[in-house]
């Protein structure tokens, strides 16, 4: 994705900010793409335990170059360290760990947020041939919370966070929170409401490129 | 003693495997992948096949043998994955030419939906519900039921012929154990299947010297196995290269 948007929060900023909102004792999933960066994240005091799709319960940080394991690797192909008390399981029990709803948050990129708590993240158009849908629709039909990361407009300026989805959804009625380089939001039906705006940026900048109502 | 399940090499191993067969093909992100032995299938030559994976490979460098390569050389008549797109909408993967070309079919499936089907086969369990997909474009024309007051799909299990799969260590009676991430569907890929093809890494160890209480895939259902050589003859994961932004 574009590396000329710079309006905001950069991505590790945007991540720092959602794990904000994880809570002590929480068992959370992190996706492909920006939410790979919350494992990056110091959550202090709060006991955390990250989970990835392909079995992984339990890991930390990417590791730098050099001081990989070729053999664990994280939702995203990275790898990453284990933090003590990890766990390895094979990928159906991976899924049964989110389909029973152990799962207290996933963390996930999306295309689209809707205010309806819809979200779309596995099918770049309409008709298009083919899709990524990975662990999403598992995860969104069956986590607790669903928060997500993504810029806040595509590299066109056009919104992500809208009043319906125009692409094909993962999951209907179901996104908690959203975090863009532009704030922290949260859909309530007909729009989104405003719980933090990055700095330096205004509430009508943030209306403008939105394609749902703002509360404040 | 049980026989040996010790193949010579890749191309004895996947000598017998018939045009028109189901094969899955175990590995996430890399580790787990039977790279070896994909690489034989390619040599091999079977036509008409239905490989069942994660994903068809290709978006990464430096690219290993995949799924995608055995659609490239015309082998696959059918692809069952939970990615058959990359991930990032400016990566476009060599498959997408031959899927949008009609030169291959792709089954698009949930990736918990993918694993659960195949542990179902491998379970004798013909079908089940699952919350997952309800309400998008997969749900569309199929049968559904509510339980508990929530609609669930019916998904059936998925059996393949072969499954080619990687693990760390095996002993000789076909017991296997996996480290770390490779694990990842290679289990469930060995008991849906009815002959199971592995690349192992390290030594094999003679029947007895693995720990009964440590096997990840007990040997009853795996029946060959190949010693992968070290680089350059045997192929190795590499760290994956980072994509330019």
């Amino acid at each position: 994705m574009s590396g000329t948007e710079t309006k905001g929060w950069s991505r590790q900023q945007m991540a720092d900010r959602l794990a904000a909102e994880f809570e002590d004792g929480w068992i959370v999933n992190l996706g492909v793409g920006i939410p790979t960066l919350c494992s990056n994240t110091d959550t202090g005091d709060r006991d955390v335990v990250f989970h990835s799709e392909n079995g992984v319960i339990g890991y930390g940080p990417v590791l730098p170059e050099g001081q990989e394991d070729l053999h664990l690797v994280n939702a995203g192909g990275q790898n990453v360290s284990l933090r003590p008390g990890a766990a390895i399981v094979h990928h159906a029990d991976s899924f049964a760990v989110i389909r029973s709803g152990r799962i207290d948050a996933t963390v996930m990129g999306a295309y689209e947020a809707a205010s309806n708590g819809d979200f779309a993240n596995w099918k770049v158009a309409v008709n298009a041939k083919g899709g990524g849908i990975g662990g999403a629709m598992d995860l969104a039909a069956c986590a607790r919370r669903v928060f997500l990361l993504l810029e806040h407009t595509t590299r066109r300026g056009a919104p992500r966070l809208v009043r319906r989805c125009a692409l094909p959804v993962t999951a209907r009625r179901v996104v908690t929170l959203v975090a863009t380089n532009y704030g922290l939001f949260k859909p309530e039906g007909e729009g989104f409401r405003v719980l933090e705006l990055a700095p330096g940026l205004t509430l009508d900048e943030a209306r403008a490129a939105t394609g749902a109502p703002l509360a404040a | 003693m049980p026989k040996s399940k010790l193949f010579a090499g890749f191309a004895e191993a996947v000598a017998g495997i018939p045009d028109g067969s189901t094969i899955a093909f175990g590995g996430f992100a890399g580790p787990g992948t039977p790279f070896n032995l994909i690489r034989a299938l390619l040599a091999q030559g079977a036509r008409n096949l239905t490989c069942v994976s994660n994903t068809t490979g290709g978006a990464h460098q430096p690219r290993m043998p995949d799924i995608g390569m055995l659609v490239e050389n015309g082998q696959v008549r059918k692809v069952v994955c939970s990615f058959t797109a990359a991930t990032r909408p400016t990566d476009v993967l060599p498959f997408a030419r031959f899927l949008e070309a009609g030169q291959v079919e792709a089954e698009l499936v949930p990736q918990g939906t993918l694993a659960e089907r195949l542990r179902a086969a491998g379970s004798g369990i013909p079908a089940f519900y699952t919350p997952t997909g309800v309400g998008t474009e997969i749900a569309e024309g199929r049968e559904t039921r509510n339980f508990n007051g929530r609609e669930h799909l019916l998904e059936h299990a998925l059996p393949v012929d072969y499954a080619l799969l990687r693990a760390c260590q095996a002993d000789e009676a076909g017991n296997l154990r996996y480290r770390l991430a490779q694990r990842n569907f290679n289990p469930v890929m060995a008991m849906a299947a009815r002959t199971v093809l592995v690349e192992v890494e390290e030594e094999l160890l003679p029947a007895g010297a693995m720990d009964p209480d440590a096997v990840h895939t007990p040997g009853i259902f795996v029946h060959r196995l190949v010693r992968i050589p070290p680089p350059p003859d045997g192929l190795w994961p590499a760290r994956r290269l980072e994509r330019a932004r």
